[in-house]
């Protein structure tokens, strides 16, 4: 008896009792739906966690100052007053074959002021680099340039939620000025909106100046230490290069000794990518242990089913070997019936399981990612089921004895 | 010429407790070509646990069995399906037909596991099977929308489907009213008389009365054998084994 022979013969068993057939598929079915849900949201959070962190940069490195301690009060990061803005543009010289932008950053929070209207916000002294290093754009005039920069101009560009509430809807904030800590700045453009960041935080609210004119107006510092500095590599392939490199510029530039530890630290993406790259490991993890209990039960479900479809179904199992079949051919049809009710199950589970994740996607508001190799493991994975739980119950028929089988009352 | 079936000195012994049982007890029969028998015996005489051998659907505890030529005394369970699957058809008393499935394809299942024709044979030739057994008309019929009668015929047709050397009936009237017992009898009595070999067991002797040959068992051995043409006469073999009683 062929393959395709038996198929038929599973086939026409099963369509013999359809709700059965219909309620022992719905097990596998939801197994494979929660499967598919669990890797659409999985993705989807992934792609959009690594989106945002993107967006915070474009193979963003960010170098600090160290920590300074006064006795025993810990000044926190970036406090340290050793890195200044020469630090940066010696970067931006020595290592232009790493690095394609170097912005210094000062920050400073002030009342900003425009007619009747005020608002207190941070102000960040940068360069332009910045524009290249943080995927920052312009949607309304422009952004300052390096003579600007180097001549401490008192121009700035402001995010949008700062132009809001301190011009409105309807009034141009280009040329207008405003007066930040009673200096007054020329608003010379609007940055594009970022929205929130990964933690809550509005990107959005924030005054852009060159840092030279944030020094020498807004903090009227004596000094020209920066805060951090924020550099763009040419590729993250280099990370390990470029950290060894700016690290020894920096202890060149710094005279420290052999025995002197680094003044600076260095950060970079790719630990926060890490960081919640374990975090959605951990969560996949976990959606993908509850959905292999749940294909475990829905394959238990099957068995169960196989096993009292082999017992109700005795004479005509001794009736099939009365007239030919062998064990093998009884194993086989069993099986089968077995896989078949599995992969429609797991077929149904996967169209279903894709139809809902784009539907709770779309209600909850979450991006979800549904790949096609999910949908094809989803559908591998129902058929080993079957193989795996049907296999017992089609064994035991096969070993039936016809004389036993065809007597069964 | 070499007896279609031939079993010699066949014991079947059951252990049931500590005592052994012995269903079969050295029993020697031998079926000829064209042969219609009934192997007759009261409950307990060993005459199902004979068809369950003769049927291929046993193995003896000893002795031997040619079938057709081919010793199946001491064969496996997957090789004595291949052998009923091309010698045997099977008749049984509660019909055994498949639920929900047509009469149709009730017939065409044994050449299922023969492949011997492709699916437009296999249909022709369980059309023609059904027409002979008196069902045209009613091939697409589910067993529940048949009565008794009809259900054997669909069974008989079946049975006939891979063209066997022998079919086996068990009590094919046990389930059946007297008026389609009498229609299933004639039927069969056409089936040997175009030469199909017949070997049915049965307990009642109006059914045996349409075999031509009567074997009787008891306790496990035959009793008597002899041919049921009126004239009381023997059968060859009964004759044979009278000499040689005789003789000893």
């Amino acid at each position: 008896m062929s393959f395709l022979t038996i198929f038929k013969v599973s086939l026409r068993s099963l369509g013999r009792n359809p709700v059965r057939s219909f309620l022992s598929c719905l097990g596998i079915g939801i197994g494979i739906v929660a499967v598919i849900l669990a890797m659409a949201i999985g993705e989807g959070a992934k792609t959009m966690m690594v989106k945002e962190i993107s967006s915070m940069g474009n193979n963003l490195m960010m170098v600090f100052p160290e920590r300074r301690n006064r006795g025993p009060v810990s000044g926190g990061m970036g406090q340290g007053q050793t890195m200044t803005a020469e630090d940066a543009e010696a970067i931006k010289r020595e290592l232009g074959h790493l690095v394609q932008g170097v912005s210094p950053q000062v920050r400073t929070t002030v009342q900003m002021m425009y007619g009747a209207k005020n608002w207190a916000g941070n102000v960040q002294g940068v360069s332009p680099d910045v524009l290249i290093i943080s995927n920052w754009t312009v949607t309304d005039g422009r952004f300052f340039t390096d003579d600007e920069t180097k001549l401490a101009a008192r121009v700035c560009v402001i995010g949008t939620t700062v132009q809001s509430n301190l011009f409105g809807d309807d009034e141009s904030p280009i040329g207008k000025i405003i007066r930040l800590k009673n200096m007054t700045f020329r608003v010379i453009g609007v940055l594009g909106s970022k929205g929130a960041n990964n933690w809550g935080q509005d990107q959005d609210d924030v005054i852009m100046a060159p840092y030279t004119s944030v020094h020498r107006y807004l903090q009227r510092s004596k000094f020209n230490t920066v805060n951090m500095m924020n550099l763009s590599l040419v590729s993250m392939d280099d990370l390990d290069e470029a950290k060894r490199e700016v690290a020894a510029l920096l202890r060149q530039r710094h005279h420290l000794a052999d025995w002197q530890d680094n003044d600076f630290e260095t950060r970079d993406t790719t630990e926060i990518m890490n960081t919640i790259g374990s975090v959605t490991g951990i969560v996949g993890m976990l959606l993908l242990i509850f959905s292999v209990i749940t294909l475990v039960v829905g394959g238990i479900g099957i068995m169960n089913i196989m096993l009292v479809s082999v017992t109700e179904r005795i004479r005509e199992i001794g009736l099939r070997m009365a007239i030919g079949a062998t064990p093998r051919n009884i194993l086989v049809q069993f099986i089968l019936e077995a896989m078949v009710l599995s992969t429609v199950g797991g077929a149904a589970g996967v169209a279903i399981g894709i139809g809902a994740s784009y539907i709770v996607g779309a209600a909850a508001g979450w991006p979800v990612l549904v790949e096609v190799t999910s949908a094809v493991y989803a559908f591998v994975i129902s058929s080993i089921v079957g193989l795996f739980f049907g296999f017992y119950p089609a064994w035991r028929a096969s070993k039936l004895n016809p004389i036993d089988c065809l007597r069964y009352e | 010429m070499a007896h279609l079936i031939e079993i010699r000195d066949m014991y079947k012994i059951y252990a049931i407790g500590d005592e052994p049982v012995h269903a079969l007890d050295g029993v020697s029969l031998s079926v000829d070509d064209g042969e219609f028998v009934a192997i007759m015996g009261s409950s307990g005489s060993g005459k199902s646990t004979m068809l369950n051998i003769l049927g291929c659907l046993d193995v003896p505890t000893k002795g031997s069995y040619l079938l057709d030529g081919l010793e199946v005394a001491k064969r496996s369970p997957a090789e004595l399906a291949r052998i009923r699957c091309m010698k045997l058809g099977f008749v049984f008393q509660n019909f055994n037909l498949l639920p929900r499935t047509s009469a149709l394809e009730n017939v065409e299942l044994p050449d299922l596991y023969m492949g011997r024709l492709n699916r437009r044979e296999r249909k022709a030739r369980a059309m023609e099977l059904l027409a002979r057994v008196g069902l045209k008309g009613r091939e697409m019929h589910t067993p529940a929308q048949l009565s008794g009668g009809q259900q054997q015929r669909v069974a008989i047709a079946r049975a006939l489907m891979n063209n066997p050397p022998v079919v086996f009936a068990d009590e094919p009237t046990g389930n059946l009213d007297t008026k389609s017992s009498i229609e299933i009898m004639n039927l069969f009595t056409e089936l040997s008389n175009e030469g199909i070999t017949i070997v049915m067991v049965t307990h009642e002797d109006d059914i045996a009365a349409y075999a031509k040959r009567h074997v009787v068992m008891r306790d496990g051995k035959v009793m008597r054998d002899d041919l049921n043409d009126g004239t009381g006469r023997k059968s060859q073999d009964e004759v044979a084994r009278l000499v040689k009683e005789a003789l000893a």
